[in-house]
């Protein structure tokens, strides 16, 4: 009797038509940027739009990038301008687009032991930070946030290590949870930020300075490398996003009446 | 006339765990001798028994049937009976289909066989709920259903009491009846006598006296069947 | 904490369709990979405690021992061999849900095949004899015994079931958490954690444990029934 009945229901569960969906792109793009909740407010006007879902898988940059080189999706979204350049040259890419950005601030705890509150000079709060050894949560991730982190120590002539500095190898959320819980500085994108619940006693403490700007960038798979990539479909996501609809719908989305996202595209 | 009787042991062994269970054991067993198999706890009945039936296979010497398809000829009682999850007429039933009885055939006979045993109005109840004495009554019908040559039964009331034991032994004596021949082992002397024909005595794994029922019980004619059939045989 | 729970439990049951459709989904894996690891486990059990080769004791040492696979591995081996850079990525099985119930079926199988094998040879013990006194051995036995104890391996079932609903490693690598596509409950609360909204991620918690609870009590009420009725 048992054994009947599970079939019964495997069986049903694995019928194809329960999930087949008639026109839609798997595009990868980072765990910030869906945590933000940009997508859930975009990708229903280009559904209607267009008649297109859009499956987003939400991974680190690295590992997004990496989906895209093994063409496991069919467009790349993501905040790693160096990275992705690269990889079109490799041939993994087709073309580039500049599509939106969005800036990093530095929270802290509100008590500031470092001193930072109020700059604007990202470099010179981490050089305070640094030099009163003040506990920081660092992604460690190789994600973009990461990379952008690293490149503003690196600038201020610091290798962050020692027991202040933890990585705790995980996305911007956890790890907004481990400087929430150790009331720690970290480094982070502004809409996770925004829409982070759990901050305990941490506040935004830097922000403003041009070098925390976030340029997030979108790109077709090759179907050169892979056959198999939907280009039309995902050329029609890439091309909204640019186009003046796409760009005010992501003009549109904010949290608490804060815009996160500021579209930059070049027709 | 039996297709696969007479059974012949010739020299057959067993071995286990480094002791030997059952010694150079020759016999031949004929159609229509009841045959109990006598022993003390030990001796190595269950084993001899096994043995015969194809359950072991000898260490040496040969275990010969005399006809085709002896396999499905015969028949095992066990001492406790092993019953299937299903009700009593569905244990019949397996018996039948593993025995190769068309579909259509085997819900009759295994009614039959429970009315044989007086267990017809239990058909329908699961076997593993029935009393010792009617599971063991049920392992019997399963037998009946298949009309075996030869019916191996290995101390079938040993855990029965005495009201249960009558009507296992009443079965017994029907199974005799209808042609089937009895090779049963026991160690109860009253037992013996009611149901054989031949006594065969086991001592530590060798046949040490072979004969009626008659002739054996008044006079046993060695030491060791002797001393058993007075009670004062040790436990090994 | 108490705070956290309360509020969590509130948002729940507000929740809407969303909820119920990423509830649903983890139903249907996770009970389709069960039953398949169940058809796939429950004979392989049932055949290496019964028969008899040489290494017998080798496989069953290596399946016991596949019980403790780390989820987030069987994920990435699943992951590379479905990605399209791998030798199954023609069938573009990646980020669906078919994915999600292969990886937990392989997480799965072991379990179920070494707890049904152990359950079968503890049983056999008792049958073997008697089903070769009537002359069925091999195949046909093991299948005998494995459905006469058919309640006792409801107990190995549920805990496969216990692993699979419980498992966030493996359907979150070959998924990829795609809303309303491949995100299911483990996942959602993952996803609820990491972006701090803590009451929501454990009034999702309390939830899965409710429902996994209710179907441990569902399969041991069939037991006791059964048991009654079969003996």
């Amino acid at each position: 009797m048992d054994l009947r009945k599970i079939l019964l229901v495997a069986l049903c569960a694995l019928a194809p038509a329960a999930w087949a969906q008639d026109k839609f792109i798997v595009v990868s793009s980072t765990t910030s940027t869906e945590n933000s909740g940009l997508f859930g407010h975009i990708l229903p006007l280009f559904q209607k739009k267009t008649g297109i879902a859009v499956r987003v898988v939400a991974q680190g940059t690295g590992q997004a990038l990496d989906t895209g080189r093994r063409g496991d999706c069919d467009v790349v979204f993501v905040h790693n301008r160096n990275a992705e350049l690269e990889m079109v040259q490799e041939g993994w890419f087709v073309d580039r687009h500049d599509v939106m950005y969005n800036d990093f601030v530095i929270v802290g705890p509100k008590s500031d032991p470092a001193h930072v509150a109020g700059l604007q000079d990202a470099v010179a709060a981490l050089k305070r930070i640094r030099g009163a050894s003040a506990p920081f949560a660092s992604r460690g991730d190789k994600s973009g946030t990461h990379s952008a982190e690293l490149r503003l120590w690196k600038a201020g002539g610091i290798d962050p290590k020692g027991d202040w500095y933890r990585e705790t190898g995980s996305g911007m959320g956890a790890t907004l949870n481990t400087a929430s819980a150790m009331n720690a500085y970290a480094f982070a994108d502004r809409g996770t930020w925004l829409s982070f619940k759990n901050r305990g006693e941490l506040a935004v403490l830097v922000q403003g300075d041009p070098r925390l700007f976030n340029q997030y960038g979108v790109m077709l798979v090759n179907p050169a490398r892979h056959p198999h990539v939907k280009k039309d479909l995902g050329q029609a996501f890439i091309d909204w996003l640019i186009s003046p609809g796409g760009q005010a719908a992501i003009a549109a989305y904010k949290i608490g009446g804060e815009q996160l996202f500021f579209p930059n595209a070049r027709q | 006339m039996s297709a696969i009787l007479p059974l012949r042991l010739e020299e057959v062994s067993f071995v286990a765990g480094g002791r030997t269970l059952i010694d150079r054991v020759s016999l031949a067993l004929e159609a229509g001798t009841s045959s109990i198999i006598l022993g003390a706890n030990g001796a190595g009945k269950s084993v001899l028994m096994r043995l015969m039936h194809g359950l072991l296979a000898p260490s040496a010497g040969r275990v010969a049937w005399s006809g085709e398809g002896a396999r499905r000829r015969q028949a095992m009682v066990f001492q406790r009976p092993v019953m299937l999850r299903r009700s009593a007429l569905g244990n019949v039933i397996y018996a039948l289909d593993a025995a190769g009885v068309p579909p259509v055939q085997r819900e009759r006979l295994a009614a039959e066989a429970l009315e044989e045993v007086g267990l017809g109005h239990l058909a329908q109840r699961p076997a593993r709920v029935l009393s010792g004495g009617e599971q063991q009554r049920l392992s019997l019908a399963r037998a009946w259903a298949l009309h075996p040559e030869v019916l191996f039964l290995d101390e079938p009331t040993a855990s029965l009491d005495p009201g249960a034991t009558h009507e296992i032994e009443n079965i017994i004596r029907a199974f005799d009846a209808a042609g089937t021949k009895i090779v049963m082992s026991t160690h109860s002397l009253g037992q013996a006598r009611r149901l054989g024909d031949e006594v065969i005595y086991l001592h530590q794994g060798r046949i040490v006296e072979r004969a009626s029922i008659e002739r054996f019980f008044p006079h046993p004619a060695t030491a060791e069947a002797a001393a058993f059939v007075k009670g004062e045989l040790p436990w090994i | 904490m108490l705070d956290t729970l309360a509020s969590g439990l509130r948002l729940v049951a507000t929740l809407d369709l969303r909820l119920w459709q990423v509830v649903g989904l983890s139903l249907v894996v996770s009970l389709s990979a069960v039953a398949l690891a169940a058809l796939l486990g429950l004979p392989l059990g049932a055949a290496l405690a019964v028969g008899r080769f040489r290494g017998r004791q080798a496989v069953i040492v290596v399946l016991n021992a596949l019980m403790g696979l780390p989820p987030v591995v069987v994920g990435l081996v699943i992951y590379l061999l479905l990605s399209r850079a791998g030798p199954l990525g023609e069938l573009g099985l990646l980020f669906t849900p078919q994915a999600m119930v292969i990886a937990q079926t392989v997480l799965v199988l072991p379990i179920i095949a070494a707890l049904a094998r152990q359950a079968v040879e503890d049983a056999w013990r008792e049958y073997e004899e008697q089903l070769r006194s009537l002359g069925v051995e091999g195949t046909r036995a093991a299948l005998t015994v494995l459905w006469d104890i058919r309640f006792s391996l409801l107990t190995a079932v549920l805990a496969g079931l216990g692993r699979a609903s419980a498992e966030v490693g493996a359907v979150m690598i070959v998924g990829g958490n795609i809303d309303g596509v491949t995100r299911v409950m483990t996942t959602t609360i993952a996803l609820e954690t990491s972006k701090g909204d803590l009451p929501l991620a454990l009034g999702l918690g309390m939830v899965l444990i409710g429902i996994v609870l209710a179907l441990n009590a569902a399969a041991q009420l069939i037991k006791e029934a059964a048991q009654r009725r079969h003996g």
